[in-house]
């Protein structure tokens, strides 16, 4: 093996400084959230304890934490399973050439680079003027899809640039029919990338703000709950909230992690001998 | 034989079309229906009037606001870039495993995917008057006094930008040169070109895909927040997301939507020009 350059070591480095940068604030609010009773929301830590927990999980005067929680999870999954579903049905589409596809295809980056706050003042208004009631299960919900389905296609479209052809023409020419393609070629072989557009629907849902500040009506979700926090919050129960709901994405992450793990285990214990003999 | 096929593909497009349609296309054209309408102080009624969009550009505030939300964006793309190419760059060309690569290009993506409203929370230990920046700067003998602009400035706002969005530029670039072919560097080399020469002339062109990709993202992400400008400078500073928002807090509806429509034009003119330079569909 080659010496390793000067420059190797200079950008190692500056590496670390940014993971420094990316972590620091995150582990320090971590540190804080075990300031003692009488410490406030800056160093010195004054004793440590576990109280800004346990006033987290109490019932407590600081808001419906807990209600809140149970919300985002709630939509987390439900904008979760439609994210994957639409993403993989609409890259399916995508493969082919159909007339609109482009529209389409605008229609998703428009709406991944449009300002958040306008799909929540837009959709408001729509349900406003309809008479609906803005809820975060209806209103909330669609309003996120428009955040998180762009992101699906855009792993779909990436998936599929990659995709082998010559799986499923071999399905096919042995008599598979389309449905039979999509169910045994095509999806067990896209499975891994499934993972993938789950895990980020349902994070960018759960932690997704101002797409549904104006949409979720009289019951926040999680995000919001926080952010009603910082204006009258002025205790390290917002950190311990705040180590307790990353630490919630963290473990979220890792079993997604796991998953694709195990699937690439199952995939070459059992998996067949395609592609090997190339 | 076309016509069938076709048909599967509307069906497969179909969810996707009817959930941009109902949430995307139609707010739009509501908030651009609602921008003509007029207000009172407690309700909105329709209207064809152009009274928002007169008061929109009649008022200093605009120009001053718009000039901001730029500037914010501006600063913010510089520092994402010259960062989220540093480290693309190294993760791509200096570390030599692929499994290395993944974990580190995991440990960049992870924050990402956790709130970002406590990431800007978590600032405030560190920048606060009595934070660890000024402690550790007054204990090192750099300042005597704790420095005011630290937190709820100009300054905490981009660097929290900086902290939220570097990553959507590392990620397309990191994509786009694990693309580039490496006999393209070694020729480089071999034909005598220096590592600063190599890079230059050789791996920024092949990436600059990735670099409009990430711009576009870095872009109109800080153009279009509210939250974190209205956060990190504890209500002090501006930009055209907080103005929209402030007209919705006081059911100015009909002048939230005008100013949403400005925005919007904004943005898809700056992402138009971007997108000239790149075909993001060819390049996933």
């Amino acid at each position: 093996m080659e010496q390793r350059s000067r420059s190797f070591y200079v950008l190692s480095g500056f590496f670390c400084v940014f993971l420094l940068f990316l972590y620091g604030p995150t582990l320090t609010i971590g540190v804080l959230s075990f300031q003692g009773e009488k410490g406030g929301l800056t160093f010195p830590m004054r004793g440590t304890s576990f109280n800004w927990f346990r006033e987290l999980f109490e019932q407590q005067a600081v808001g419906d934490i807990w209600g809140s929680f149970r919300r985002s999870l709630a939509l987390g999954f439900m904008v979760m399973i439609t994210t994957v579903v639409v993403s993989v049905s609409a890259g399916l589409a995508f493969r082919k050439r159909f007339a609109g596809s482009a529209v389409l295809f605008y229609f998703a980056i428009t709406s991944l680079v449009i300002p958040s706050i306008l799909v929540s003042l837009g959709v408001g208004l729509i349900f406003n003027q309809l008479g609906f009631k803005v809820h975060w299960a209806t209103s909330g919900f669609g309003s996120q899809l428009t955040w998180t389905l762009p992101f699906g296609l855009l792993i779909m479209f990436a998936v599929f640039n990659r995709f082998d052809k010559s799986y499923e023409e071999a399905a096919r020419d042995q008599g598979a029919t389309s449905w039979q393609i999509v169910r045994h070629v095509i999806l067990p072989i896209i499975a891994p990338s499934l993972i993938g557009v789950a895990l980020f629907g349902f994070t960018l849902s759960y932690d997704e703000f101002a797409r549904t500040l104006l949409t979720s009506g009289s019951y926040n979700t999680l995000p919001l709950e926080i952010f009603g926090m910082t204006t009258n919050v002025t205790t390290p129960v917002i950190y311990a909230l705040g180590t307790f709901t990353t630490l919630f994405s963290l473990g979220i992450i890792g079993i997604f992690l796991v998953i694709v793990w195990l699937m690439g285990k199952r995939r070459a214990r059992s998996g067949s001998d395609a592609g090997k003999a190339v | 034989m076309r016509k069938p096929r076709d048909f599967i593909a509307y069906l497969q497009a179909a969810p996707l079309m009817a959930v941009l349609l109902a949430f995307l296309i139609a707010p739009i054209f509501m908030i651009v229906v609602v921008s003509f309408w007029g207000a009172t102080e407690f309700s909105i009624y329709p209207a064809f009037q152009f009274d928002n969009y007169a008061f929109l550009f009649g008022s200093p505030v605009t120009y001053k606001v718009f000039f901001a939300t730029f500037k914010y964006a501006i600063i913010t793309w510089a520092f994402t870039l010259a960062i989220g190419f540093t480290v693309a760059y190294f993760l791509a060309f200096h570390v030599r495993t692929q499994a290395m690569q993944t974990a580190l290009f995991l440990l960049c993506t992870i924050p990402f995917l956790t709130s970002n409203i406590i990431r800007m929370i978590s600032w405030i230990p560190f920048l606060g008057r009595n934070g660890i920046a000024n402690q550790a700067l007054i204990s090192w003998g750099v300042i005597d006094e704790p420095l005011e602009w630290l937190l709820y400035s100009d300054f905490s706002v981009i660097l929290a930008f900086v902290h939220l969005y570097t990553l959507f530029m590392v990620v397309p670039i990191f994509n786009t040169m694990m693309r580039i072919d490496k006999s393209f560097i070694e020729a480089a080399y071999d034909n005598g070109a220096t590592g600063l020469q190599t890079l230059w002339h050789v791996i920024v062109p092949l990436t600059k895909p990735g670099i409009m990709i990430g711009t576009i993202f870095v872009v109109t992400l800080v153009m279009g927040d509210f939250i974190t400008v209205r956060f990190m400078s504890g209500s002090q500073k501006a930009n055209v997301g907080r103005l929209i928002s402030n007209d919705i807090s006081l059911l100015q509806y009909p002048s939230a939507a005008a100013t949403a429509v400005v925005l919007l034009c904004t943005v898809l003119i700056v992402i138009g020009l971007l997108l000239r330079f790149v075909n993001i569909r060819k390049e996933l």
